[in-house]
């Protein structure tokens, strides 16, 4: 039957219906993904669009200033001019850079490698292109601006270390965070991964990094699609590091490490009341600003293949042995356990018979009858020899240990070293054999395996000196807030004891006849006690002995002995300890003592000694070495 | 039985009178889903009428004018010159390919005073019309027959060949899916339809099976091209960009939205293309689900109002053609909607009526227009 009209339309009808159920289908689909977006993903989805949003921005806090003992800054922020450039901005970065490298100094491997970063990075990202400027050419490229599109003169804060050498021991210094730094520390602080963060890598800088460095502010801002800035949501301003005031003097410091220029030689210098470290040199030094800027390789191997060793901190991780320095803990070992009588002699014949073999004294010849007063003054080791034997090694290492020797001092320096008290327990456990006689012998004049750092006689000295079990501190103030040192605690040895001790190290500088008397201070009210060292390096060989060449100066530098001496003054009111050792320098009274009796007079009289702190025969040489600026009271110092 | 139709039949309006006849809850609607176009405009503008708010309303003002006019014409006029728009449309379609303006990659308009028009969007409409013409012309009994169903056919793909050429796959898909469906309510058999699709499906899938094989049917990069398009997320910084950031946006919005202008996905350039084919994450993100629901919801009752319409119209030519374009108004803001929601590919889509577009605008007007006409002009059966 033919349709008419209307069943067509009818048609359209039943079809229209089929058309607007499978439309209602497609709407209910869309309807379902929309509530599926918009309820069950909607927590996740409004995360990542905050994240797309919101980009944090750390402001990185200001390094806290190191002053030494009397405000001086040793290390500071400076203002560091650079210039950054951005792609984005510049339109033709090669033209521009070329530009720029017209008004300041860009070498073309940094212009290439300025353009390799601008173009590896986002094109907003700014590019270092130039650091550390000099004002003048940073006025230049400012004063440029509108020729420069995409080139931003900033100024951000860089260390500066205004004492160049002279703390570089003790202060260290940063540099930017390396891959191995963040291999090594555990440190979730996300300074570290700003690419031009510096962290202190050597020194306090290292050692108070977390209390120096602050920490961050943050500054949340709008970026849009592009990653550019469109405002700041909010800002938390950090916390700028701490202020730290050391205990050193600078003055000192400087003194000390010009006095001992052209040795390989470490000098620590002590309050003994308080334990504040006045002075802590280690020479040669280097200037730590060189690794602020970033050190070049040529520097870096000239330091690193030094035989002076300039980048070893030999105050503190210098450990030796000790030689006759020692001596007074032998001795105060045997007076204490009352193994030996003060006044009970001793025969030097130059040698005496331990064993099968034969252990010498320094003078062949022998001293002949030594109490222990002559033994100390001296030097004799044939009575250490005698006395190291009754007391044995363990109450020898146990007195070390009392007295400062052998325990790792707790002060903030990275490499504090301890040195080595040895025990038969540990002679065993390390080398695997048991302890000899010979080996007490050795110890008994500070030989074979007991070692010792300068910081550590210095702390022996100052417990000598004050019968108190004085701490050695460098931090004298955080932040203003003192570091209240307080009076040490007695060690409890017998005071008549100790005093037999100090009266024997008086001796030692003040009799004609102590190895030191050279090297006292003329002023009795300033008088000096100290006591020499003189440690080998090698094993004198008995043939050697029997021909005796065993001159220092016909050895190569680094076979000769060490020379040590450690000291305080003044004898009737001890202020300051010192110990000073020169490597390789030699005997203890000809190479260390001077040093550090000179040490000393800067330390008691200040940066102008008078004359008469010297013995009378010394005054010319005194004169002319002032005439030669040698012994200028002025800290140097570059321009800040 | 023609007797009783007449009795009961009411009669066609005439004069001033057809404004009261006009089908005002579908107006309203428009009017309703154009406003919240340039609310939204407003908003991705960054608050400010003149980037894109101000000349849409202008247009839509114009586009409503047309509508009206088109409105009052009578239906029959517009079944005469039906051939005439075709053949005009497919004309434009020509000619933009030799005087065409480029824009936006694929988009091409021929610029004709002020008036910058897409000829593609006049295909959308005139490719309705003339199928519609040409079923109402064609007695019933023919409709299945394979020389009857070539002809529309050929005039589909002619329009279709000359779009994809621009290219413009979302509009190209627009095109087929209108004279699908007008093919389809018209009365063409089943089968056709049945068979359409299964070559379609055959073909892809001897497309798929055959890759990496020795008989492969395409190039390596096409058959990439095909990953992309299926998968955005395989173009990260392209398409795929777009899409994270889309449903990044939607979701960002959840039930209740972030409130008018606090979207800082569109507020801060994370959304691509905004103001056009993505404009309808930001209303999701502004307004979130219940927003979303309700433009869907206005949308389907647009659809459904003349859809309702079609069925009412004892006229062939007014029917087909209503439900032709309602469907291609359907599809028009479904592949969009699917397309933002990562249910479908981007194929550049914009939102009907919401969307910042000159000719979209205007045509579409003009399209509600004819409904209008067909509406006011339809031979009423007693219950219409």
């Amino acid at each position: 039957m033919a349709r008419d009209k209307k069943d067509t339309s009818g048609a359209i009808t039943r079809r229209g219906l089929v058309l607007m159920g499978a439309q209602l289908a497609l709407v209910g689909t869309l309807a379902w993904r929309m509530r599926h977006l918009q309820i069950d993903e909607a927590e996740r989805y409004r995360l990542l669009a905050e994240e797309n949003r919101v980009n944090i921005r750390l402001l990185p806090p200001a390094r806290g200033l190191i002053y030494d003992r009397d405000g001086t800054p040793v290390a500071v922020n400076r203002q560091n001019y650079r210039i950054v450039m951005i792609r984005e901005q510049a339109g033709n970065p090669e033209l521009v850079l070329a530009r720029l490298a017209r008004l300041i100094d860009i070498s073309p491997e940094r212009r290439e490698r300025v353009l390799r970063d601008m173009y590896s990075r986002s094109a907003f990202v700014p590019v270092t292109v130039a650091e550390h400027m000099e004002w003048e050419s940073f006025a230049r490229v400012a004063s440029n601006a509108p020729a420069l599109p995409g080139v931003l003169p900033e100024v951000g804060l860089s260390r500066h270390y205004p004492a160049n050498e002279v703390f570089a021991h003790v202060v260290g210094y940063v540099g930017p965070v390396s891959d191995y730094d963040l291999s090594q520390i555990e440190d979730p602080d996300p300074l570290l991964q700003i690419p031009d963060f510096q962290i202190g890598k050597n020194g306090i800088e290292k050692r108070a990094e977390p209390e120096l460095r602050g920490s961050a502010g943050t500054s949340r801002i709008e970026v849009n699609a592009a990653g550019r800035v469109i405002r700041e949501l909010d800002r938390t301003e950090g916390r700028s590091g701490e202020d730290l005031q050391l205990t050193i003097d600078s003055g000192l410091q400087d003194y000390t490490l010009r006095r001992m220029e052209g040795e390989s030689s470490a000098t620590v210098v002590m309050d003994v009341q308080t334990g504040e470290l006045v002075a802590l040199a280690s020479a040669p030094s280097f200037d730590p600003n060189n690794f602020v800027f970033g050190i070049s390789t040529g520097d870096w191997r000239a330091l690193n293949e030094d035989e002076y060793r300039p980048l070893y901190n030999k105050a503190v991780s210098g450990v030796y042995p000790p030689g006759s320095t020692f001596k007074m803990v032998v001795a105060l070992a045997a007076l204490e356990e009352g193994l030996v009588d003060p006044g009970e002699t001793v025969f030097c014949g130059g040698s005496i018979q331990i064993g099968n073999r034969r252990a010498h004294c320094w003078r062949r010849g022998g001293h002949g009858w030594m109490d222990l007063n002559d033994s100390l003054k001296h030097s004799c080791d044939i009575y250490y020899y005698d006395i190291a034997q009754r007391v044995g090694i363990d109450r020898i290492s146990a007195m070390a240990n009392r007295l400062g020797i052998g325990l790792r001092h707790d002060i903030p320096l990275p490499a504090v070293r301890a040195g080595l008290t040895p025990t038969r327990e540990w002679k065993q456990q390390v080398h695997g054999q048991s302890w000899l006689v010979g080996d007490t012998v050795n110890s008994g004049i500070g030989q074979g395996f007991m070692l010792a750092s300068p910081l550590e006689l210095c702390v022996m000295t100052a417990r000598l000196a004050t019968g108190r079990a004085v701490i050695p501190k460098l931090i004298r103030s955080v932040n203003g807030v003192p570091q209240f040192a307080q009076e040490a605690e007695p060690i409890g040895l017998a005071e008549n004891n100790l005093a037999h001790i100090r009266r024997a190290m008086f001796d030692v500088s003040n009799n004609r006849r102590g190895t030191a008397y050279r090297s006292r201070i003329a002023d009795p009210a300033m008088a000096i006690a100290g006591k020499t060292g003189t440690s080998q390096v090698r094993r004198i060989t008995e043939a050697e002995r029997r021909t005796g060449v065993f001159r220092n100066e016909d050895l190569p530098w680094n076979r000769r002995d060490h020379a040590l001496f450690v000291a305080y003054a003044p004898y009737e009111a001890p202020r300051y300890a010192i110990a000073t050792i020169v490597e390789h320098g030699g005997g203890g009274s000809k190479a260390a003592a001077p040093i550090a009796r000179d040490v000393m007079i800067r330390a008691l009289y200040g940066p102008n000694p008078p004359l008469d702190a010297w013995p009378t025969a010394m005054h010319d040489e005194i004169r002319e070495r002032r005439r030669l600026g040698v012994d200028s009271a002025s800290v140097q110092r570059s321009r800040a | 039985m023609i007797y009783w139709e007449q009795m009961n039949a009411k009669p066609v309006p005439t004069g001033p009178a057809k404004l009261l006849h006009l089908h005002w809850p579908l107006i309203l609607l428009i009017c309703a889903v154009c406003a919240t176009g340039f609310l939204m405009l407003y908003s991705v503008a960054g608050g400010t009428l003149d980037t894109w708010a101000k000349p849409q309303m202008m247009r839509f003002g114009l586009g409503l004018a047309v509508l009206f006019i088109v409105a009052m014409i009578h239906i029959d006029f517009w079944k005469k010159i039906a051939p005439l728009a075709y053949l005009g449309g497919l004309g434009l379609l020509v000619a933009v390919e030799f005087v065409g303006v480029v824009g936006m990659g694929a988009q091409r308009w021929i610029d004709i005073g002020p008036l910058r028009l897409q000829p593609s969007e006049v295909m959308k409409v005139t490719l309705v019309m003339m199928l519609a013409a040409y079923y109402a012309w064609l007695p019933p009994e023919k409709v299945s027959r394979p020389l009857w169903v070539a002809v529309p056919l050929i005039l589909t793909a002619m329009p279709v060949a000359l779009v994809l050429k621009q290219p413009d796959l979302g509009t190209s898909i627009l095109l087929l899916a209108g004279a699908g469906v007008v093919m389809f309510l018209a009365g063409v058999s089943w089968w056709y339809f049945s068979s359409a699709t299964a070559v379609v499906g055959g073909t892809v899938w001897a497309v798929f099976q055959s890759r990496g094989t020795d008989w492969q049917l395409l190039n390596d990069y096409q058959y990439r091209r095909i990953d992309v398009f299926l998968d955005p997320t395989l173009d990260s910084m392209g398409a795929g960009y777009h899409i994270t950031q889309a449903t990044i946006a939607m979701g960002a919005g959840g039930i209740s939205g972030r409130g008018f202008m606090q979207g800082t996905q569109s507020r801060l350039n994370f959304l691509p293309e905004k103001h056009t084919d993505f404009i309808f994450t930001s209303l999701a993100e502004q307004f979130g689900l219940i927003g979303g629901l309700t433009l869907l919801g206005l949308y389907t009752a647009i659809i459904l109002f003349c859809l309702l319409s079609a069925f009412a119209n004892k006229d062939r030519f007014g029917a087909l053609m209503t439900g032709g374009l309602a469907a291609t108004f359907f599809f028009f803001f479904a592949v969009n909607m699917a397309m933002v929601m990562g249910l479908a590919p981007v194929v550049g889509v914009p939102l009907p009526l919401v969307s910042y577009g000159g000719s979209a605008m205007l045509v579409l007007l003009g399209a509600f227009g004819l409904v209008q006409s067909a509406h006011v002009h339809r031979p009423r059966g007693a219950y219409g």
